[in-house]
């Protein structure tokens, strides 16, 4: 197994330790929001254990998965922005 | 202020409203008595849908009528009321119901109601995430899609600002043709009584032909443009016809804000409004049989609700026999958001004996009633 995955965020490559959570790869992406409410607020990570869903992320394609219960895949294209 | 009033409505609904609403601005002072929130009943829990529909004569003039009545307001509603001219696909499996299709089309259009065929590409086209291999659909592009009990809310608010009183979180305890007794006992006095409580109307007046008919949906999480029109397979009419079995049929609605209602179920005999586990199971397969994909959305919630049914598929709107005070505004059924504007208009002709626009005969109380099949 190899230690570190590759995968996207927003089209940025960004590389995380194997077994590492979605959410940490969002976290060392350089973006300033995981979503935007309705009301357009910044929303992130709050429970870290897939009951608030405030981390959600588009995966591939997929619209609102919680980051912090997804396990990063190589290739794997994540946007905060969808 | 005194306690006498010409028209007094017992429901906060959108019938209810409706009623007050157009009473108030005819000239007449109105009360109004709701127990719960503005709409918190079938209003709240039902989709919202503003469709023409053609089960019989009887029906297709009073959708029809008030159909109109909606589009002619759609540019004053605030935006909490989310009108949206989604339109409705009605959709076709098989040949069959492509044979339906274009019944419905022939009834549509010798209404002067827009309605086109749509051919299995034109469908997926439109609709992408329907699954292939469907004939077809009828797209009738007037019909819309509300949030009913914001427009109950806007209703009330234009009776209030004509005089009409509110007396919301006070319950009625009787009707009669003096006017409705509340349970602390005061008698809010009027010339004319209306029952405007929906599935609940029996409780104050015994003995109306009103049964409940319960129906769950489910609303999921935003995906904008997943959907774009209100989209109800043409099996429905078998479903919704059905005066006796539990039915399911698929009918997917998009909302404003992206998310979409997923229905719907039909259950005569159940009193309850918990969630009944098989039903929901099976009206969410009959969706994805529709829409595969709706097995990867998030549901964020689902709730049930009551529906005010009558025999016939028709409202009772107008006086008891026997009791000219004494008015019925319900058994609207699954329909009574698109008839509830209609159901306004007919009550303050009555009241005021103008001649209303579409015969009111076919849904006055007290006519022969016989069972749809």
């Amino acid at each position: 197994m190899p230690d570190s995955v590759r995968l996207t965020v927003n089209g940025t490559g960004v590389e995380v330790p194997a077994g590492a959570m979605v959410s940490t790869a969002v976290a060392l992406a350089d973006v300033s929001a995981y979503r935007r409410s309705v009301s357009g607020e910044p929303r992130g990570p709050l429970c870290g254990m897939g009951i608030c869903f405030e981390c959600r992320v588009t995966i591939d394609g997929r619209a609102h998965c919680r980051s912090c219960q997804v396990v990063c895949r190589p290739g794997m294209e994540v946007r905060t922005d969808g | 202020m005194g306690n006498s009033f010409d028209v007094a409505i017992a429901g906060g609904g959108i019938v209810g409203a409706a009623c007050a609403e157009e009473c108030a601005a005819s000239g007449l002072k109105v009360a109004v008595v709701e127990p719960g929130p503005i709409g918190g009943g079938a209003t709240a829990a039902g989709m919202g849908h503003i469709v023409v529909m053609d089960d019989s004569p009887a029906q297709i003039a009073l959708t029809n009528y008030s159909r109109s009545l909606w589009m002619a307001r759609a540019s004053e509603f605030p935006p909490d009321v989310e009108f949206v001219a989604t339109g409705t696909l009605w959709v076709a499996a098989d040949e069959e119901e492509m044979a339906e299709v274009r019944r419905k089309l022939g009834v549509y259009h010798s209404i002067g109601v827009r309605a086109s065929v749509l051919d299995a590409s034109e469908l997926a086209k439109e609709e992408p995430n329907l699954r292939p291999g469907l004939a077809g659909a009828l797209l009738v592009p007037d019909d819309g899609v509300v949030y009913p009990p914001c427009a109950a809310r806007y209703q009330l608010e234009r009776a209030r600002q004509n005089g009409a009183v509110l007396r919301i979180g006070e319950a009625a305890a009787s009707l009669s043709g003096e006017g409705i007794k509340l349970r602390d006992g005061t008698l809010i006095s009027a010339g004319i009584t209306v029952n405007a409580t929906g599935a609940w109307a029996p409780e104050l007046t015994p003995g109306i032909e009103v049964r409940k008919r319960k129906g769950h949906l489910v609303i999921t999480d935003r995906y904008p443009g997943w959907v774009r029109h209100q989209l109800v397979e043409l099996g429905y009419l078998k479903s919704a016809h059905s005066t006796t079995e539990d039915s399911v049929a698929f009918n997917v609605q998009p909302r404003k804000t992206g998310q979409l209602l997923i229905g719907s179920s039909r259950q005569f005999g159940v009193e309850y409004g918990a969630i009944d586990h098989h039903m929901l199971t099976r009206m969410l397969r009959r969706a994805q049989e529709y829409m595969p994909g709706l097995a990867d959305l998030s549901a964020i919630r689902s709730w049930t609700g009551f529906r005010a049914a009558t025999p016939d598929k028709l409202p009772l709107i107008g006086p008891c026999p026997g009791n000219e005070r004494l008015y019925l505004a319900t058994g609207h059924e699954g329909l009574g958001i698109t008839t509830s504007m209609a159901t306004g208009k007919l009550v303050a002709d009555l009241i005021l004996r103008r001649t209303p626009a579409i015969p009111a005969e076919p849904y006055l109380p007290g006519r022969k009633q016989e069972a749809h099949a």
